[in-house]
């Protein structure tokens, strides 16, 4: 079995189009689901990822979002849900050769996999995962899911739903997550540029694509997707630029040095200029930054960040598993099975 | 010390002994069983172990639930348990002394260190005066009281080690005493010790003082009137090691590694009392293993099935609680038809139950603990050795016909210990791995549910190009496998996949009996009952009684011949460790047999003598 990592492939790879990444089965979403976007983008990467179409592998756990293995014609898993971490981790730690992704909703990751969730992003295993989040659950037809807002009516809430909401991507950099950032299905371009970080980056990456689910929870985006609101309330977070929203780039984030808070200022208004605009790095060793622009979202008078978090190298465990194969191997010299057999203390009987 | 033993009184010969070392969890009574194991060994006899030890890491010193066990039984006869009661009880504090004598044959040795019959420790054992100084005692046992504490703080004085290092020095005395009563080598012992303790010189030079100081107690004090020989085993030539359950069943899957020269991939989460297949795997990284260590059972289970869909030959250990959590997931690896082993040492339960105590009443949970139609093999460990083939066996079934199998052993098997002898390559179970490279479909596609002759479907890895498939946990069509909702098809799918494990009888070799092919009594075990069982048989066959004995090793499928066996016999036993599963399993698949069951649930192995008892009774 190969043990290289699923860095960019060395030979050259036979030049495939988007088709060849559909399965043939068509997608069985419901009309508008933003999961179409979303597999559109993926399937049009797919063939400049740099890995070998038969060594990409898709995962998923359970939930409409995790039908997509069945529509993308690459080796593919539909587990058990919430477990699709644990199973993508174990082939990643066997087979560190092949390029590994994990498809999961907010339930599925959130709820009832958050520990495999938490723990794959905590490894920093070579995992890219790509979290569907509608804030509902779908397949069961319209019950709360842990990104649900508090307050939320639905069939399992009926007078409102008591439980604060989980903050995904300050969930996965609290986990230790290398790579973090945020799309949203409306946005297919932008969302492909992260799928593509995602892709390039090498270690455990989510990435959290705000999906719209026309059928149980229409519409939980247009507060901020509505074009009419779009420019003042999101915030695009691009390495190296100043954090400026606003129709005019006119309103941006500080760190206020006396608080230690982020706050929303306007240039121009109290002495506020381009500099006291932080800046965003999301290379940055440290993700307390990151951290605190993950927790401005949904906050009263804070604009939602999409783009990437974080984004920092560290070695994987596949690779430091296999690198600490090699050593004893190294270390013990080549075995064999009458050496394994025979190892220990023994005594012989003539 | 010259040599060992220059014997100055006679040595009485005799076959077997089974001796228990008791002592507080911190006397080091595991080290000073394993080392007189060792030497047993060395001087050739057959012997078997068993730990008996506290569910609790460091239960406060001197308590009763703090009590530390180890025994050994070893033999110039071949034997197949670490015998019933003890005819040596070495007992280090008074907790041990109350929970262990009433285990001691009547007439047996009892050598106990008076030193730590104080006040306090009596008290702790809740004894409000010197159990010692009872006459019953001294009429029903060979009562030997040593200053064990006494003896070994003289035979330091002077070391410079502080009281607390002196105290810990105390068990060598014990092992050394040991030693010039069974005649065994000493040279050799001073030797390990000096290994042991080679960072240590100083600890090493005491512990070494120490155990002269017992031998040479044995040797000088008039004490015992004689010593001991049990005469080498006549065991099968060849080179022997000893090994735990937990051990072997490492062994086997690093040897099926080697074999094959394909990853075995190990996901498991620790569990008493399985943890020690992870912790040896882990250490065999250079023999073709991955180990992960996973973040809860259900995980550990879950990155095996993805290592299998990559082609690793892959396993996962765990222990009753554990299997209830990994039951969905063996669900998936059936209906997916992935290669994988569940090791699943059985502990006491329900829920966290007894987790140090053996026990065997998962049998029925891993025949049919799952929701839906999933049949999976199931195979059951007999001894600690057998846990190396058993891991092998399922290994092969589970490559073979790309199916979980379910391995059984527990936690006698899986601590106690036995000789075992390392085996001809050529003569172990073969795995044989082959992927699919090709496509199989007529119009050039692959279809990953199509079967072979056998019923067996293909395994196609990530990497092969062209076959590039899904699998999951929806029922699938027959052939693509892709998602089907049709009810025919399901119907099809549920009997083809169960026809498949039925298939594997055709390597379950059939149940061999020994002992007359007819007749009265027909004893039938599984799993680790083996021993005591089979004990009991010899034992009874030697009084002229008409008693057979069979052992089943597969328990999914049945041998082919089980039924015929059953029926050849006016009565049969089934003894377990459980409240009467096999039995239950073997009504039901066997109408018109009605075993006679024999049943103990008290975390410990049946005990031969009073097994035998019960099947006198119906002779
Ligand atoms: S229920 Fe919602 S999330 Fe699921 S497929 Fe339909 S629209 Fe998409």
């Amino acid at each position: 079995m190969e043990t290289t990592t699923n860095g960019q492939a060395k030979t050259s790879l036979p030049t495939l189009t988007k088709k060849d990444f559909e399965s043939g089965v068509d997608p069985r979403w419901c009309p508008g689901c933003g999961d179409f976007s979303i597999i559109n983008q993926v399937q049009k990467l797919m063939p400049n990822v740099g890995v070998p179409r038969e060594k990409i592998v898709f995962i998923s756990g359970i939930g409409c979002s995790s039908r997509f293995p069945y529509y993308m014609n690459n080796y593919g898993m539909h587990t058990l849900h919430g477990r699709a971490p644990s199973f993508a981790s174990g082939l990643k730690v066997s087979r560190p050769d092949l390029m590994v992704w994990v498809i999961t909703g907010d339930g599925d990751a959130l709820a009832i996999g958050g520990n495999h969730f938490i723990h794959a992003m905590r490894r920093n295993m070579d995992l890219k995962l790509v979290m569907f989040n509608n804030r509902i659950y779908g397949l069961t037809k319209g019950q709360v899911s842990p990104t649900s807002e508090l307050g939320k009516k639905t069939k399992s809430t009926p007078y409102g739903s008591p439980d604060y909401p989980f903050n995904p991507p300050a969930l996965a950099l609290g986990a230790g997550a290398t790579f973090v950032a945020r799309a949203v299905d409306v946005e297919g371009a932008h969302m492909g540029q992260m799928l593509k970080s995602a892709a390039e980056h090498k270690g455990s990456a989510y990435v959290e694509v705000y999906q719209n689910c026309p059928v149980f929870n229409d519409g939980a985006y247009t507060y901020m997707t509505d074009k009419a609101v779009r420019a003042d309330s999101i915030l695009r977070m691009e390495q190296g630029k100043p954090l400026l929203f606003g129709k005019d780039n006119k309103k941006g984030i500080r760190l206020n040095p006396q608080t230690v808070h982020l706050e929303v200022v306007t240039l121009g208004e109290n002495g506020i200029t381009e500099k006291d605009i932080l800046v965003h790095d999301a290379t940055h060793a440290d993700p307390t930054i990151a951290f605190m622009l993950a927790n401005i979202t949904g906050k009263p008078g804070f604009p939602t960040p999409i783009g990437v978090f974080r984004s920092v190298r560290m070695p994987t465990c596949d690779e430091l598993t296999w690198e600490q194969i090699e050593d004893v191997k190294a270390k013990k010299g080549p075995g064999s099975l009458e050496k394994l057999l025979a190892s220990g203390e023994t005594w012989t009987v003539k | 010390m010259s040599t060992p033993a220059t014997p100055t009184r006679k040595i009485q010969k005799v076959d077997s002994v089974t001796i228990r070392f008791v002592g507080d969890s911190g006397d080091g009574m595991q080290l000073t069983g394993t080392e007189f194991t060792k030497a047993s060994a060395l001087a050739g006899n057959d012997l078997a172990t068993f730990p008996d030890y506290p569910a609790e890491i460091r239960a406060p010193a001197g308590s009763l639930f703090g009590v530390s066990g180890y025994q050994l039984n070893f033999s110039s006869k071949d034997i197949h348990t670490p015998g019933d009661q003890p005819d040596v009880l070495v007992a280090m504090n008074p907790a041990a002394f109350k929970t262990n004598v009433a285990d001691l044959k009547v007439g047996g040795m009892l050598i106990v260190n008076t030193g730590a019959f104080t006040g306090p420790n009596l008290e702790k054992a809740g004894y409000k005066s010197n159990p010692l100084e009872d006459e019953a005692l001294r009429q029903n046992y060979r009562l030997f009281a040593v200053d064990i504490s006494q003896l070994t703080e003289t035979a330091l004085e002077g070391s410079g080690l502080s009281s607390k290092e002196i105290a810990r020095c105390k068990n060598y005395f014990a092992l050394g005493l040991m030693f010039w009563l069974y005649n065994r080598d000493a040279e050799h012992e001073i030797g390990n010790i000096n290994k042991k303790f080679a960072k240590k010189p100083e600890i090493a030079a005491a512990n070494v003082t120490v155990f002269k100081a017992g031998y040479a107690y044995g040797e000088t004090s008039e004490v015992f009137l004689s010593s001991y020989e049990v005469p080498a085993a006549k065991l099968a030539p060849g080179v022997y090691r000893n090994v735990t359950g937990n051990f072997a069943t490492a062994l086997g899957f690093a040897a099926v590694a080697r074999q094959t020269g394909r990853q075995v991939f190990l996901g498991s989460y620790p569990i008493t009392p399985a943890t020690e297949i992870l912790h040896e795997l882990s250490a065999l990284k250079d023999h073709g293993v991955v180990t992960y260590q996973a973040e809860d059972e259900i995980a550990g289970i879950g990155s095996a099935i993805g290592a299998a869909f990559g082609g690793a030959l892959a396993c996962t250990s765990t222990s009753g609680p554990g299997l209830a959590l990994k039951a969905e997931m063996i669900g998936l690896a059936c209906i997916t038809e992935l290669p994988l082993v569940i090791v699943n040492v059985q502990r006491g339960g329900p829920s966290t139950g007894m987790p140090t105590k053996t026990e065997q009443a998962d049998l029925l949970f891993a025949l049919f603990g799952r929701h839906g139609e999933c049949p999976v093999p199931v195979i059951a460990a007999q001894s600690p050795a057998d846990c190396f083939y058993a891991a092998m066996e399922a290994m092969k079934v589970a490559v073979k016909w790309m199916t979980p199998v379910i391995l059984l052993t527990d936690g006698y098997l899986a601590n106690g210990s036995e000789p075992f002898r390392i085996p001809d390559p050529a003569s172990l179970p073969q795995v044989k791995v082959s992927y699919q490279t090709q496509a199989n479909g007529e119009k050039g596609e692959f279809l990953p549910y199509k079967r072979d002759a056998k019923l067996v479907r293909p395994w196609a890895v990530p990497g092969a190009a062209g076959l590039e498939h899904r699998v999951g946990g929806l029922e699938k069509d027959s052939l693509t496998g892709m998602v089907s909702y049709d009810g025919s098809n399901h119907e099809k799918m549920v009997r083809t996949r169960a026809q498949k494990v039925a298939n594997v009888v055709e390597d379950v070799p059939d149940l061999t009996v020994s002992g007359p092919a007819k007749g009265k009594v027909l004893l039938l075990s599984w799993g680790g009952t083996y021993g005591s069982v089979r004990t009991t048989a010899e034992l009874l066959q030697a009084e002229g009684k008409s008693v057979a004995h069979a052992h089943l090793r597969w328990l999914n499928p049945l041998p082919k011949n089980l039924g015929a066996v059953l029926r050849s016999y006016e009565r049969v036993v089934v003894p377990e460790v459980n409240s009467g599963q096999l039995a239950f399993y073997l009504r039901a698949s066997f109408p018109g047999v009605d075993p006679v069951q024999f049943n103990r649930i008290n975390g410990k192995p049946i005990k031969t003598f009073e097994l035998a008892a019960a099947v006198r009774e119906l002779l």
